[in-house]
């Protein structure tokens, strides 16, 4: 319990430095942030205009202190283009982004955890070095070039699968699905590849403990060795890393739904960049910066459950 | 020289990887001379056709070459690539050193790298992109910026570890000056994790300037970068293919090239990842 709450509060300061750090781009950023955002074409007025909409005029802690209470209530600013609340814009566009990343994050335990026990069991043989070499090409590969790769063979070849496009739940199970598959597969591989070589890395170490030795000399086979003793034990980096990844898988989403043309919160940052809509980008940056910390946070609670010397 | 040949020898990912990263860096550099044509003329005649003995890789959608195109992209790869790994490494290290000697700036810095890291990389860089303009300095300056954290957490870390071994307390005990300490003793340990750290940035960097241009908040679109071409055929991709298919696939060579150069010297740096 303690852990627990230890853990709750180290989150607060990282989540203070995040909205200082977001919130202080605005105002640190050299030149003019109003004429840049307002565009070259832009009258006097436009820049007058957005200057006020941001409070660049007003005094920096006022500003802060406003925005700060703001945010602490959800309240993250309006939009700009769509005069709207942000976090409005954001609920809304939520659903597709959150199946999106759900189902990319289990494409990619399911294909990274037993490629990368395969490869330190064969450590040094045929399967760890292709299951390795794959890794280091996937984890190489740009999230768009392999969204292109999948999109040309999958749909523009065989015509298995929607080019792009995003259904909702309510449209049926299988046109959901049907339309995020080639989506999650692109950015579910990518983050795959960082999985697996932690999960070999992991692997290897407990493998060669003593007690691993002894399950060996015991004659249990690869699966009771591997799922009772060493996957338990090599737990704590495997999700560390799913946990660090996830600000990958992020990053990704943006791309990604731009791909796929998928209405999901990626879409509205990146429609955002095009209206120069500044207030949707930071609270965007927030939103996500704050997931990532919760996602760290359930990460690290996690490991009491892998490891007892935690919960003491 | 012996050495250099015997850890070539033994990590061949090296070489493979870095004749790979030397092949794209001369195609960058000696683009002009390579059978390339101005990169932004327009051919009409040229529009969407796919390869052919003309135009090697074939036109895009408003008829510019693209096999120009990808050989001119090599330098913006490259100088986004290089420049950030050399930046945030300079900038890591020194946040990393006070951090790793001053206390009360350690608990500070920290708080703060913390946080930096906290935000995905490709949205910090926008936001920052979004309020500067789109440049190529800017993008350097953006993807620099969420680099440091890492490199500053590795330095301090190198260096807390160091602080603990023997031959720092003897070099201590035997009246050795801070300035001598740093440099003799702490830096030289310094630079083997940041090589490696230095070669994997270089790919991120690289990586993401690419899905910066490819959104929109990268490189503006006069520059013929991997990421703006790749943003360019979008729409004709089902038509064109080709259009996103070549700079895509010279990004995801040049990644792949740089990561295996890091691997490389990571398992011939650090005993710990040796192969068995």
């Amino acid at each position: 319990m303690q852990y627990v709450l230890g853990r709750l509060f180290a989150t607060l300061p990282v989540m203070a430095i995040v909205a200082i750090v977001v919130f202080s781009l605005l105002h640190l950023a050299p030149g003019d942030p109003a004429h840049v955002l307002a565009g070259e074409t832009a009258t006097l007025e436009e820049v007058q205009r957005i200057r006020e909409a941001l409070g660049l005029e007003r005094p920096f802690f006022t500003r802060f202190a406003e925005w700060s209470l703001g945010a602490l209530r959800g309240d993250i600013g309006q939009s700009i283009f769509f005069g709207r609340s942000v976090a409005d814009l954001i609920v809304q566009r939520a659903g597709p982004s959150i199946a999106l990343s759900l189902l990319s994050m289990l494409i990619a335990v399911l294909i990274a955890v037993p490629l990368g026990v395969l490869a330190a069991w064969r450590a040094g043989r045929m399967a760890d070095k292709l299951s390795m070499g794959l890794a280091v090409i996937g984890f190489s590969l740009p999230v768009f070039v392999l969204a292109y790769l999948l999109i040309f063979f999958f749909s523009v070849k065989l015509g298995w699968l929607p080019v792009q496009g995003y259904r909702p739940i309510a449209d049926g199970i299988w046109q959901h699905l049907r339309h995020l598959i080639l989506p999650s597969l692109a950015l579910g591989l990518v983050y795959a590849a960082l999985i697996a070589r932690i999960t070999r890395a992991a692997m290897l170490e407990v493998l060669s403990q003593d007690y691993m030795r002894t399950a060996r000399a015991k004659g249990l086979g690869l699966s009771r060795m591997v799922l009772r003793h060493a996957l338990k034990n090599a737990a704590v980096p495997i999700v560390t890393v799913i946990g660090i990844g996830f600000g990958m898988l992020i990053s990704g989403v943006v791309v990604t739904e731009t791909v796929f043309n998928i209405p999901g919160i990626g879409r509205l940052t990146v429609d955002a960049i095009l209206r120069r809509d500044y207030p949707v980008i930071q609270g965007v940056v927030l939103v996500f910066s704050a997931v990532y910390v919760l996602i760290n946070l359930a990460v690290d609670l996690s490991y009491a459950m892998f490891d007892p010397r935690i919960r003491q | 020289m012996n050495s250099m040949r015997s850890l070539i020898s033994r990590h061949p990912t090296i070489l493979v990887g870095g004749l790979i990263v030397l092949a794209v860096a001369l195609a960058g550099l000696l683009a002009p001379w390579l059978g390339t044509v101005d990169p932004q003329k327009l051919a009409p005649l040229n529009r969407l056709k796919p390869p052919n003995p003309n135009a090697w890789f074939g036109g895009d959608m408003v008829g510019r070459d693209l096999y120009s195109r990808t050989i001119f992209g090599a330098r913006v790869s490259l100088i986004v690539g290089i420049a950030v790994a050399v930046l945030s490494t300079a900038f890591g290290l020194v946040v990393g050193l006070l951090a790793g000697f001053v206390r009360w700036f350690d608990s500070i810095a920290m708080r703060i790298m913390d946080g930096m890291m906290a935000i995905p990389a490709i949205l910090l860089a926008v936001a920052m992109i979004a309020l500067t303009g789109a440049s190529l300095q800017n993008v350097i300056i953006a993807i620099t910026v969420s680099e440091v954290p890492r490199v500053a957490r590795l330095v301090r870390s190198v260096v807390i570890g160091l602080k603990e071994r023997p031959f720092v307390d003897a070099a201590h005990v035997v009246g050795t000056r801070f300035p001598a300490l740093l440099w003799r003793h702490i830096l030289p340990n310094t630079m083997a994790p940041l090589l490696v750290q230095g070669s994997y940035i270089f790919a991120s960097a690289v990586l993401i300037e690419a899905a910066l241009s490819f959104i929109g908040a990268g490189t503006p679109p006069q520059i013929p970068s991997w990421g703006n071409m790749i943003a360019e055929g979008r729409n004709v991709f089902q038509i064109a293919p080709h259009i996103v298919l070549f700079p895509g696939a010279a990004l995801a060579l040049t990644v792949l090239a740089v990561n295996l150069v890091g691997d490389g010297l990571r398992d011939a740096l650090d005993p710990r990842f040796e192969r068995r």
